[in-house]
């Protein structure tokens, strides 16, 4: 059985009008300065550390995006918290927000499917995070000329272009899952502290949690132990725990592009080095091949919560 | 009226789980009356309204609106179909205007055209002196009639209404159903749902009254007060004059005489039966002080038929 006409009807009146939605509403005036601060805050401490260092570096403006200034944490280690609070704040009341409105059953009864609704409210709030995103890009690109004074190669343009996109996947994959939350609770309040919820353990607490729980899975070996080294299979369970975190994918794949040096991500047996030239700078076509699975994951992540959202919103009675 | 249905259904049933919302219920609405539908809240009437517009999927059965099945085609349903759904909600930080533009992209009204149709519906429902004023600034009243607004600037041929005159104060009651009127007047099929009885009878052509998911009695309101009341009209008459109950009881159409007070009757009739009995107290040489007549009230027929209905059904039958 096929539906009557295109299910993308009035996608473009949504988006656009969700998008006016969010650029002129107040929350989005406090995630513009959040951004602005932090990208201050986190930059002011690492130029004065790169500062002090030597100028020979050819990668100068990626290390602003890593260098970790004593009290603070990189840049991006910033973004990392940052990018799904973002997501989260323009994504949770996306449906429930039209149920406690009343505006759902009006929308729908307009000439168009569930499907523009959803897609236009995530098409919105992705363009929203993109041009944060890219504004918050392009200050970093400006501090970095004036205080620096370093103009930045092709190649660290490229690289730090490679930062947006995948910021911008990370965004997606927390702007979805604040949608599905959105569609399954129906008050905003119980949706945003879900999805709170939900970014905390996997930020702050996951972390913590992955090694122990390898640990337990695949105990240190004592042998390796005496040595004082790490057992491979717990580092192994580790690192895979540890990766069912967006937020760790999304530090990873940064790793690879922002710093060209990267050969591989986690840990590495000495006879895979061979040959190798330590602290060589890796081509960009090198560098994102490595990052390759994380930004798949993390592309996948965003569309599987996009999926799932959709799923249960064409299932629910618009009743309210 | 015609003899063209615009709306059918045949045994529509819903279901939720094992409860049966609405039962094999059948109706036909016709091209150009008003068609109520009546029953206390929870018996079914939102949930046919939302299958109806394929909001919801029927469990059973089938409807068809202006020939389309509002499953297969629910656009081509939706296109021609205004709904004002209860308890309308709109977006608050948005004006009158700003709300019904984005209803008109959403229908797919041509930008040309827009401006016009908006500002002539804006007019019709006396709202446009507000039209550029915050919806969060709006009466309930105001909020109703922009939604009566957007069902005029469809240019709807059906216009669903669902309990339009809840929580309206009578003086917004009255105004609102005399923008109904002027819907029937222009040739739209308006179908309405309600618990409040007396404001269904102002306006309906026909009503079906629902309980408990089936439709229990359809029909003129007249119809049904011959039916279910008996006779339908009481006419009080005070009057002086000798032997006047007997000639009232001799009138045809008069089915009983009662002498409430000296000198003033209540009778019982089929019809209105004020011409004759005028007649028979001059006849008596009498002075006649006052005539009047009680309509039949969708009240009265509504509340003697549930309850004979849970009393014993076999008094509505004898009635019937």
């Amino acid at each position: 059985m096929r539906r009557e006409g295109s299910p993308w009807q009035g996608l473009g009146t949504v988006v656009l009008k969700e998008l006016a939605d969010n650029l002129s509403s107040a929350r989005m005036r406090v995630l513009e300065w959040l951004v602005v601060l932090t990208a201050v805050a986190a930059l002011y401490g690492a130029i004065g550390q790169l500062r002090e260092q030597t100028a020979e570096d050819p990668f100068l403006l990626l290390r602003l995006f890593t260098a970790a200034p004593a009290p603070l944490p990189s840049f991006v280690s910033i973004l990392g918290f940052l990018v799904p609070l973002m997501a989260i704040g323009l994504g949770f009341d996306a449906i429930n927000g039209e149920y406690s409105r009343r505006t759902l059953s009006r929308l729908l009864a307009q000439p168009i499917y569930r499907d523009a609704l959803m897609a236009g409210k995530f098409l919105a709030g992705l363009t929203t995070l993109a041009i944060s995103l890219t504004c918050m890009w392009l200050l970093v690109l400006g501090l970095a000329l004036l205080f620096l004074g370093v103009p930045p190669s092709g190649e660290e343009i490229a690289r730090s272009l490679v930062f947006l996109i995948v910021a911008v996947i990370y965004g997606g994959v927390w702007l979805a899952l604040a949608m599905l939350l959105s569609v399954i609770f129906r008050s905003p309040a119980t949706a945003a502290l879900v999805a709170l919820g939900i970014w905390l353990l996997l930020t702050l607490i996951w972390p913590m949690l992955a090694p122990a729980l390898a640990g337990i899975i695949a105990p240190a070996d004592p042998r390796y132990a005496a040595l004082g080294l790490p057992t491979p299979q717990t580092m192994e369970w580790q690192q895979m725990l540890a990766r069912l975190s967006p937020n760790d994918l999304f530090g990873e794949a940064m790793l690879a592009v922002l710093s060209p040096s990267t050969r591989a991500l986690g840990a590495v047996f000495l006879e895979q080095l061979q040959g190798a030239i330590l602290g060589s700078p890796l081509p960009l076509g090198q560098s994102l091949l490595i990052a390759w699975p994380q930004i798949v994951a993390l592309a996948a992540l965003t569309v599987m919560l996009f999926v799932a959202a959709y799923v249960v919103f064409q299932r629910q009675e618009v009743r309210a | 009226m015609t003899d063209t249905t615009v709306i059918g259904a045949q045994r529509l049933t819903k279901r939720y789980g094992a409860a049966t919302v609405v039962d094999a219920i059948d109706f036909a609405v016709h091209k150009g009356e008003t068609f109520g539908l009546l029953g206390p809240n929870g018996s079914g009437k939102t949930t046919t309204i939302l299958m109806m517009l394929g909001l919801t999927e029927r469990s059973g059965g089938s409807v068809d609106v202006l020939g389309y099945d509002p499953m297969r085609a629910p656009l081509s349903v939706k296109r021609r179909v205004g709904y004002l759904p209860d308890s309308i909600g709109f977006y608050d930080n948005l004006t009158a205007r700003e709300n019904l533009a984005y209803t008109a992209r959403l229908m797919g009204i041509g930008a040309a055209e827009r401006p016009r149709r908006i500002d002539a519906a804006l007019s019709r429902v006396q709202l446009e002196e507000v039209a550029d004023k915050r919806v969060g600034t709006f009466s309930r009243g105001m909020r109703q009639r922009l939604g009566l607004a957007e069902i005029i600037m469809k240019q709807a041929e059906i216009a669903i209404l669902d309990e339009p005159t809840s929580g309206l104060d009578p003086q917004a009651t009255v105004e609102f159903l005399d923008l109904i009127r002027q819907l029937q007047r222009e040739g739209v099929t308006v179908l309405l749902s309600s618990h409040q009885l007396d404001q269904v009878q102002r306006v309906c052509d026909r009503v079906a009254l629902f309980r408990k998911g089936r439709i229990v009695l359809m029909g003129a309101v007249r119809d049904l007060a011959r039916s279910i009341l008996g006779a339908g009209f009481v006419v009080e008459v005070e009057a002086e004059g000798a032997g006047l109950d007997r000639r009232f009881a001799a009138m045809p159409g008069v089915s009983a005489v009662a002498t409430v007070a000296p000198g003033r009757y209540r009778l019982t009739a089929d019809r209105d039966v004020r011409p004759e009995a005028a007649r028979a107290v001059v006849a008596a040489n009498g002075a006649l002080t006052r005539l009047s007549v009680d309509e039949p009230s969708l009240e009265a027929i509504y509340t003697r038929y549930f309850a004979g209905a849970t009393a014993s059904k076999e008094g509505v039958s004898d009635a019937a």
